[in-house]
């Protein structure tokens, strides 16, 4: 028999708008870390306690460790808290107040510097230094460093003694719950030390996601890494998930968000197909200039021929001035003649027309308006969005009743869900399209784009027309039929939007009308 | 944990009533164990020479782990030394105070590190953000994040 029938499927064919990503639990985090210390450990001929201080002290960078490691060995291990200072002279009483350390705790009963304790069944307890205290008070000390503070490096006590408490020193002086926020510090720590994983953002999620691709500064011009740990929902707070069964554990699992983020900025969500220094430049934008523009967009627009300020409170979107009389598009502002046939030119800013505004308006305005058209219809597709899912809700209750009234079978009304997560996942798309737009330079690209962006927004306005039609149990299957149909084309603009996308950055096709990071400047207007 | 403090302030205590204070350091009050008041001056030739300052210490459950609040007074007629450490809301700026505290140390031992503060100082003058910060600071200097930016004086 042939070996390959037991191969695992290979995985989809990758698309260009996505990346090889992988997720990684805290154990396996935990032992990428070891896998080092074991390296270290070879090398330096050191214990495993030595290496991963030496490790942590340098930030996990192994190249510089064994540089400097070789020039200066005992320097290193000063610095990082393994070994203490050699007692050179350079060592005298540095504080004439000090008290002595516990008279000679050996001799008579030790006397805790900490506390003053001197119960005779005190333990003393010392790092390398042979600065005791007792148990007591390097459990509150360890405890206060790695739950106040967030510290995984527990120096010793003692005023200007720099040595660091081993792991196994930390294990033995605090409690079980307490050790296990330490071991979440130190991958924390390892993750942060390391460009190629970032750490799920999501709230009391502990997966890391590795990421090669976008690990550079540089990369992030070409791609967008959106990347998922793999979990959903939001976990129980605490690690027991106490007062949550297991199936209710399951559940949440099955159907919470996916834990979907950048693993190049700061945006917790999909922000495809725009690269990260434009998507945030536009929500940097958003922010000083929404409150501004949103009064102006609801209350007032000129006219385009005669300049007077109209208010719509009203009506549909064919304006007919009352002054000159001249009949316009509320939305585009262009000559209502040009609509009837070609609605959906409706989603270009029409460049021409607003060079026509800029000769009696100022600039200012012109550049507001040319940012409100964007934001209009970035804001819209967000607001469209959430409002597919409640009707999506209303839907889905009237399936499950109509599978109660007729024959229909569960799969039979599942199309609709599907429907609703693709028209989403495009209102997500677009709503970026819109930010990247916003920055693109004008040209044949710019064009090209727009000629993508309107066509899978057409294909979403129709699927979603098609989800607010009226269900009757005797409709449902030409429904399911259309809304099936309709599901795949949109899928299918979806993806050329965001594969034109990414290759595009690839190639480096897109060009912006501002300076951005990583990419060349702008070429004069 | 608050007996670990108040047994560790009632040593301490009851070390500074035996053996009294190091020159030029003195009780005022420590009536509970929340709150110690000290007399603090610069003894022989300094810029703070006949000047008498009144250091807060206050304690929580977590003291010693957790270091002290301390800042001098600056009410019922005291005044704060005029020092490029000390702002003149009292908060004194030292790094002994924040990052650098050790549990080791002890009320006595910050007493004559801030002592030798003063002593060793060149020049009579606020931080140079005295205002700024005096304008937003916290009433708990613990509560603000120094920036420990000059350890020369």
């Amino acid at each position: 028999m042939d070996m390959d029938d037991f191969k695992v499927a290979p995985k989809t064919a990758r698309k260009a708008y996505e990346l090889e990503y992988d997720s990684l639990s805290q154990a396996a985090i935990e032992k990428l870390m070891e896998q080092d210390v074991e390296h270290i450990r070879g090398i330096f001929g050191v214990d495993a306690s030595t290496a991963s201080l030496l490790l942590r002290h340098l930030a996990w960078n192994k190249e510089r460790l064994i540089e400097q490691y070789m020039d200066h060995a005992t320097k290193m291990l000063v610095a990082a808290g393994v070994s203490i200072p050699e007692p050179e002279p350079a060592r005298p009483s540095r504080r004439p107040a000090r008290k002595p350390a516990a008279k000679s705790p050996k001799s008579e009963t030790f006397v805790c510097p900490i506390c003053f304790d001197d119960a005779p069944d005190l333990a003393p307890l010392a790092l390398d230094c042979t600065h005791a205290a007792c148990s007591g008070c390097w459990a509150a000390y360890i405890t206060s460093k790695i739950r106040d503070e967030a510290e995984h490096a527990c120096r010793c006590m003692a005023e200007g003694c720099a040595l660091v408490a081993p792991d196994a020193f930390v294990r033995a002086a605090v409690d079980p719950e307490t050790y296990v926020r330490f071991q979440g510090l130190l991958v924390r720590h390892f993750v942060a030390c390391t460009p190629a994983l970032k750490f799920c953002p999501y709230p009391a999620c502990t997966n890391t996601v590795a990421c090669p691709a976008a690990a550079s500064k540089a990369s992030l011009a070409s791609v967008v890494p959106i990347v998922s740990c793999g979990a959903r929902g939001i976990a129980a707070p605490s690690p027991s998930s106490a007062g949550m069964s297991q199936s209710q554990e399951l559940a949440r699992q099955a159907t919470g968000k996916e834990h979907k983020f950048c693993f190049g900025c700061i945006i917790d969500s999909d922000h495809r197909p725009v690269v990260c220094g434009v998507a945030l430049l536009w929500l940097k934008k958003c922010r000083d200039d929404s409150e501004t523009a949103n009064w102006i967009k609801s209350n007032t627009k000129e006219c385009g021929k005669c300049m007077s300020t109209i208010e719509k409170n009203g009506g549909c979107n064919h304006m007919t001035c009352k002054k000159c009389k001249h009949e316009f598009c509320w939305v585009c502002m262009g000559p209502w003649s040009e609509h009837g046939t070609a609605w959906y030119s409706c989603n270009r800013y029409d460049e021409k027309g607003g060079v026509d505004a800029r000769d009696s308006q100022s600039k200012s305005r012109a550049s507001l308006e040319r940012y409100l058209h964007y934001y209009n219809r970035w804001a819209n597709h967000e607001q469209s969005a959430k409002l597919a899912l409640d009707l999506f809700a209303k839907t889905e209750k009237k399936m499950e009743e109509m599978q109660v009234t007729s024959a229909l079978t569960w799969i039979e009304v599942q199309f609709m869900k599907k429907a609703v997560e693709e028209v989403d996942k495009c209102r997500m798309t677009l709503k970026w399209t819109y930010a990247m737009a916003y920055y693109l330079a004008k040209g044949n690209q710019k064009d090209l784009f727009e000629d993508n962006q309107r066509d899978l927004e057409r294909a979403v306005e129709d699927l979603s027309e098609l989800l607010e039609s009226p269900i009757e149990p005797e409709n449902i299957p030409t429904l399911r039929q259309k809304v099936t149909d309709k599901t795949v084309y949109v899928q299918k603009r979806n993806t050329i939007v965001l594969e034109d996308t990414a290759d595009g950055f690839l190639e480096g096709r897109w060009k912006w009308n501002v300076p951005v990071d990583g990419f060349d400047q702008p070429e004069n207007e | 944990m608050a007996s670990i403090a108040s047994r560790r302030l009632a040593k301490e205590l009851s070390e500074i009533k035996s053996e009294g204070c190091p020159v030029g350091i003195n009780l005022v009050k420590a009536d509970d164990f929340a709150t110690w008041w000290f007399t603090i001056e610069v003894m022989g030739e300094s810029l703070y020479e006949a000047e008498v300052h009144t250091l807060q210490f206050r304690f929580d459950a977590q003291y010693p782990i957790s270091s002290p609040a301390v800042q001098f007074v600056v009410t019922e007629g005291r005044e704060s030394p005029v020092h490029p450490h000390v702002y003149s809301n009292g908060h004194i700026c030292a790094s002994i105070l924040g990052n650098e505290w050790s549990p080791v140390l002890s009320v006595i031992a910050v007493c004559v590190t801030l002592q030798s503060m003063l002593a060793s100082c060149k020049k009579k003058e606020r931080p140079p953000d005295n205002d700024r910060y005096v304008r937003n600071a916290p009433e708990n200097p613990k509560k603000t994040q120094f920036e420990y930016h000059d350890d020369t004086v």
